[in-house]
């Protein structure tokens, strides 16, 4: 059984907990207002937002999902927002509707809801209403009749009116301004009643793990939904982001891309961290994805695997017994996705050594879209580097071959030699012996080995090099 | 004003196909679909398929009991496959189930018996082996062949530009249900309610007034639903005939790629001569447009491709050329602009390379030719009302066209990794149906004895807010607020015969049939009003629903004269006809006046490319557009700024790829990416022309749908442009889309001369 809320009702159901949390509000509840556009989370036409009770058992803490590739089962325990959950009774609009209304944002309308949602979270939530922020807010929603210019101009008006937003007790103001209706208030403490009665769904055997859902869910929805599931994504022990004594940092299994963008432990240890997440999907997809999710889907061009593959990341895997065991993350991929990985196992654990200061970490990423896009080559590199020589250095790549490549020999050619052109050109080489990009819808072969080639010659630049291109 | 419908487009109140609570009894279809792009359909094997859990049926042709034929302009089209497949996607089967999941899960079980046949996905290769849809047609001005002798300059090229997916976020769908006459009602997601119930009539065997078609909105159509909507509409219908049982067939998106036709890829040739003032003395062209396995609407985009040919020019010798071209692909399709755009990237791309050719930039070859007032285009038709030059000049003065460019020459000398580029596109744009017939409809105006208003018209709601203009039109012409009016679904049975909300057309027409409707009411009412309130006719008007005589307020209101003009037994009702005056057009021999009027504009597109990456960024898009007298500035505003993106879409992202064997590669948002947020330009300024509109245009406001579209070619010129900054002389290829990956193996190109080597 599933219990949840749903708006203001407590919605306790015997559904899949591997079924699409779209489908139990349109064709369950019959909640029309979420849309279906693509069933794969690159619309945001079906984005509701998920409050999750903090642990002060106080406040609940929203984000924008897209309902499309969220499991049902992930839920739990929450409160699952849709459009009809933030409708004023008086058929007044909310402010956020209103700017949407008073810019002319809207035009089919079927977008229109996943905007509506998108800006009702990022007003809920903790991100200071900056243009820039309250626009980032809509990166996950597309519009095909394109009115972004009004949406953003309805953003802007919007942002002006959460300033006066105050740093606590904001939802009471949110409440009063009709941002959400009154019964959100009482949602924490209705939440808290809720978990202590819930017992954590019963774990599946043999375990076929979901977390976020964003893969399996787009991926093998009929499949998922009707087999037995074990899911990862609220096992609140596997979440934390922690620096250990040696330096070494620690990431639980089920961090999600989000918290690793907001991480300030990670902002502080690799600069540049926020725009390099911010090129990995979208809001509402960062909000679902957990790493773990991202390194088992075997994408040869996952973006969070190119970044740790080069920061020297290493997995624990623990089988059903407990017992633990660790492997390098360039040892987990054994062909195309083919993974060393004993079925009953389960990863848990990724930890990789923290840069020391002069260390470059650095992630390039080409896609057609520069955001919420698959890369057509992507690539990190981390290079020790002394008085311009490069004493020690990770390079690594995806979409050049079956499985995202740890590139061992470029970054062994790379070590010893100076910052220079010279060894750019010898580097490249190297990399283009190693690599085996096939032409397929994002880009031809010889692309993907000339871009590469720029994106290497990108990781040097942020290590010093000085060229005249061309 | 506000467009009306976003009030519940908010709150997601608004209802579309899948939204309608569904009928007990209701079956949910999926199409079986061909897997091979070509070849001699012997047989199905649908046992597995009708043995699963929840199947009712698996329809094949031969259980059509009409005519199986859906083609619109050119009867080629089966609705369900039978003899041949012609290519991937194509309807062959639909199974019927209780859900449908259970549909999805059945259709998996079926196989086709199928000998493969050779597959042909080049529109050049097959007009060379004479597959052509229509026969050829040829606009001619002037003798283009001997103009050429006397040209300072003659360039030739090859210029290509690809498809795009409409991608409306609301896939296709239609939802049918028997009736007890014998004849079908349905829900459709159509632009063309009655082109739905046309086909399906002829596929059912049935009259048209057995079929009945009702559409409340789109979510998204963009010529993708003109044509389009036409199969699904009919097979659920066909499910729902067979079975006596409501059903529901919506497609999900990687079936709706799959399955349906895009805008058209063309590839070119073309030959432009200009004297040594950089007059265009003289052009040709020929057009090789990929129509995909049937006619579709390919006829008629081809023709707009020709209407469309020297865009904003006048050039005094003309010959154009286009082949519609049969290939193994889903018929393409209707697609905002429908084929203009086609036509003037090739026009723009012969410009840039005779710019490039003599070192002088397009600008000065663009402005010096652009149309002026009673200059005649190869359809003979003369400009009315030029606002060609006008638009150019306002947009160079306004946003400091010569500013601009020394702006982006600065930056380029001063930058060797990032590079700008600039480019001015203006546009030219005919506004009616080519087919004369079909600019026509009808208005259908109910004035309730309470006096709120009920007005049925031939009009799709999609996002183009022509609901909210023909509410306007007519709270103006009865003097009534607008609260009053609701403008009801598009139904065939309140308005029949209509033509496709397409065209750019929509609000026109029916705004004009509204209007006359509006006004006959208008003046039965004052009529009555004379007679019972012994008023001078003369003077009598309805001002914010106040009846004024010779201004001043008489003793009755709108209430009341609505009240007393029905108990008086006065007709509340009217129906009006509406067809654009003027029209006529001679396919023969491709000469007439075509288009009620045309809409001018230029855009200003300054690009910045990252050189070390081949990425970019659509930096401003600055347009001044020729709106005529805009009454609802939000709306036309949305319209010039999302079909502006569209374009700079087709241009630079949105690239359709198939496989040699006729498999869509981009098949899904995933491997198609149309813009987000961030893609759209940071600076999207539009200045409303100062212009006084054309009387065939509704109240004066002109048609907005389709023209800006074509502003979204300036951003393929301007990233030319970059890519030339940083490899000045590089020999780029006129293809289009220009996407990151051209960009790169344009500034790279000895990269690419390397690797071909190592290959070799």
């Amino acid at each position: 059984m599933i219990s949840f809320y749903l708006n203001n009702e407590l919605i306790q159901t015997a559904a899949a907990p591997g079924s699409a949390l779209l489908d139990f509000v349109r064709y369950d509840q019959h909640l029309t207002g979420t849309k279906i556009g693509c069933r794969e989370g690159d619309c945001g036409a079906c984005t509701v937002l998920v409050g999750e009770l903090a642990a002060d058992g106080q406040t609940v803490n929203y984000q924008s999902m897209t309902s499309c590739c969220t499991p049902l089962g992930n839920a739990q325990g929450k409160h699952v927002v849709t459009v009809e959950g933030i409708n004023q009774a008086s058929g007044q609009l909310t402010p956020v509707q209103q700017a949407i209304v008073a810019e002319g944002g809207s035009q089919c309308g079927f977008c229109t809801v996943g905007f509506v949602m998108a800006l009702t979270g990022h007003s809920l939530g903790q991100q200071p209403a900056t243009p820039h922020n309250t626009r980032a807010a809509m990166d996950g929603n597309i519009c095909r009749c394109t009115g972004y210019k009004s949406l953003e101009r309805a953003a802007e008006a919007l942002g002006q009116q959460l300033a006066g937003r105050p740093a606590t007790n904001a939802l009471a103001w949110l409440s009063k301004q009709q941002f959400v209706p009154e019964y959100f208030q009482k949602m924490p403490a209705q939440l808290a009643v809720l978990q202590a009665e819930i017992s954590p769904l019963p774990p599946s055997s043999p375990p076929t793990l979901l977390g976020g859902g964003t893969d399996l869910l787009v991926q093998r929805l009929a499949e998922v939904r009707a087999q037995p599931v074990q899911l990862v994504f609220d096992q609140r022990s596997r979440r934390g982001i922690r620096q250990e004594a040696g330096g070494r940092v620690v990431l639980g299994a089920a961090t999600t891309a989000t918290h690793l963008l907001e991480s300030e432990l990670l902002r502080g240890l690799l600069p540049g961290w926020e725009d390099f997440l911010k090129l990995v999907s979208s809001t509402p997809i960062r909000n679902m994805g957990t790493v773990a999710g991202n390194f088992v889907n075997a994408s040869p061009i996952g973006d969070l695997t190119i970044m740790f593959l080069a920061l020297g990341a290493e997995l624990t895997l623990t089988d059903a017994a407990g017992a633990a065991r660790r492997l390098p993350l360039h040892d987990f991929y054994t062909g195309y996705k083919q993974l060393a990985k004993a079925p009953g196992e389960q990863l848990t654990e990724i930890s990789f050594p923290a840069p020391l200061p002069g260390e470059v970490f650095h992630f390039e990423k080409v896609s057609k879209r520069q955001y919420l896009d698959i890369a057509s080559v992507n690539s990190a590199a981390w290079l020790r580097v002394e008085n311009g020589i490069i004493q020690e250095a990770r390079v690594s790549a995806g979409g050049v071959g079956p499985v995202p490549l740890l590139l061992r020999r470029t970054s062994a050619f790379l070590a010893g030699r100076e910052v220079s052109a010279d060894t750019l050109g010898g580097a490249n080489e190297v990399m283009q012996s190693e690599i085996s990009p096939i032409a397929d819808v994002r880009g031809s072969a010889e692309y993907k080995r000339l871009l590469l080639r720029q994106l290497l010659t990108a990781h040097l630049l942020q290590a010093g090099l000085e060229i005249e291109l061309v | 004003m506000n467009h009306l419908d976003p009030q519940r487009h908010v709150r997601g109140e608004s209802q579309y196909l899948d939204d309608v609570p569904v009928q007990q009894g209701t079956l949910y279809a999926a199409v079986f679909e061909s897997p091979l792009a070509h070849g001699v359909l012997h047989g199905l094997d649908v046992t597995a398929a009708l043995a699963a859990p929840g199947v009712v049926r698996v329809l094949t042709a031969a259980d059509i009991p009409g005519t199986n034929q859906i083609g619109g302009i050119v009867p080629d089209e089966p609705l369900l496959a039978e003899g041949h497949v012609h290519f991937r996607g194509q309807p062959v089967a639909l199974i019927l189930a209780r859900s449908e999941a259970q549909a999805l899960a059945a259709r998996a079980l079926i196989t086709a018996d199928i000998t493969p046949l050779p597959i042909i996905t080049d529109p050049r290769q097959a007009a060379a082996l004479g597959e052509l849809i229509v026969p050829p047609r040829t606009f001619k001005l002037g003798d283009s062949a001997a103009a050429f002798a006397t040209c300072a300059h003659v360039f030739e090229g090859v210029a290509e530009s690809g498809g795009q997916e409409h991608l409306y976020i609301e896939t296709q769908g239609a939802y049918a249900f028997p009736t007890e006459m014998g004849g079908v009602r349905m829900i459709s997601s159509t632009q063309g309610p009655t082109a739905v119930q046309r086909h399906t009539a002829v596929v059912l065997g049935l009259g048209m007034h057995q079929v009945e078609v009702d559409v409340t909105r789109l979510g998204g159509g963009f010529g993708g639903k003109e044509d389009q909507a036409t199969p699904w509409g009919a097979l659920a219908a066909l499910g729902a005939f067979v079975t006596r049982k409501p059903v529901k067939l919506v497609l999900d998106r990687h079936a709706d790629m799959r399955m349906t036709g895009k805008r058209h890829p063309y590839s070119s040739d073309f030959k432009i001569g200009l004297d040594a003032d950089l007059k265009i003395v003289a052009y040709e062209a020929t057009f090789y447009q990929n129509a995909g396995a049937a006619a579709d609407l390919s006829p008629a985009v081809m023709e707009r491709t020709l209407f469309h040919a020297t865009n904003a020019y006048f050039i005094p010798n003309v010959t154009a050329t286009a082949f519609s071209c049969r290939t193994n692909l889903p018929p393409n399709t209707a697609f905002r602009g429908f084929g203009g755009p086609q036509g003037m990237f090739v026009i723009e791309a012969a410009i840039a390379k005779a710019a490039e050719e003599l070192g002088v930039p397009a600008a000065d070859i663009q402005r010096r030719n652009l149309l002026r007032e009673g200059d005649q285009f190869s359809y003979r038709q003369r400009t009315e009302g030029c606002h060609a030059e006008q638009a150019w000049d306002t947009a160079a003065t306004l946003y400091d066209l010569a500013g601009l460019r020394a702006e982006v020459d600065a930056f380029n000398k001063a930058n060797k990794l990032k590079k700008k580029g600039l480019a001015v596109m203006p546009i030219c744009f005919g506004i009616s149906f080519t087919k004369t017939p079909m600019n026509q409809t009808r208005a259908l105006v109910h004035i309730y004895s309470d006096g709120s208003v009920g007005i049925s018209t031939g009009a799709v709601e999609m996002g183009q807010g022509v609901n909210t203009k023909i509410a306007q039109v007519a709270a103006r012409t009865l003097g009534i607020s607008i609260n009053r009016i609701k403008i009801e679904t598009t139904n065939t049975t309140r308005v029949a015969n209509t033509s496709p909300s397409a065209a750019s057309a929509t609000a026109d027409l029916n705004g004009k049939a509204t209007e006359m409707a509006c006004a006959a009411l208008r003046e039965r009412l004052l009529r009555h009003a004379s007679t019972a309130y012994t008023l001078n006719y003369e003077g009598l008007e309805i001002r914010d629903e106040q009846v004024l005589a010779a201004g001043i307020p008489a003793d009755t209101n709108w209430e009341k004269l609505v009240s007393s003009a029905f108990w008086q037994r006065v007709a509340l009702t009217e129906n009006a006809h509406y067809a654009t005056p003027g029209l006529h057009f001679d396919p023969v021999v491709n000469q007439g006046q075509p288009f009620a009027y045309h809409v001018y504009g230029t855009a200003l597109t300054t690009v910045t490319v990252d050189c070390l990456r081949g990425t970019y960024t659509v930096d401003a898009l600055r347009i001044a557009h020729d709106f005529g007298q805009s009454f609802n500035e939000v709306i036309d505003r949305g319209q010039i700024e999302g079909g502006a993106v569209q374009g700079i879409g087709w241009m630079t992202l949105e690239e359709v790829a198939y496989s040699a064997e006729g498999r869509l590669l981009s098949n899904s948002l995933n491997s198609y990416k149309i813009p987000d947020l961030y893609a759209a330009p940071a600076v999207l300024d539009v200045h409303f022309l100062d212009t006084p509109g054309h009387p065939n245009a509704v109240l004066r406001s002109k048609a907005v749908g389709e023209p800006p579209l074509m502003y979204g070619i300036g951003a393929y010129f301007a990233l030319r442009d970059a890519v030339r900054a940083f490899r000045p002389g590089t020999a780029l290829p006129f293809v289009a889309p220009m996407t990151p990956e051209r960009v790169l193996l344009g500034l790279y190109p000895e990269f690419v001369m390397a690797s071909k080597i190592l290959a070799d």
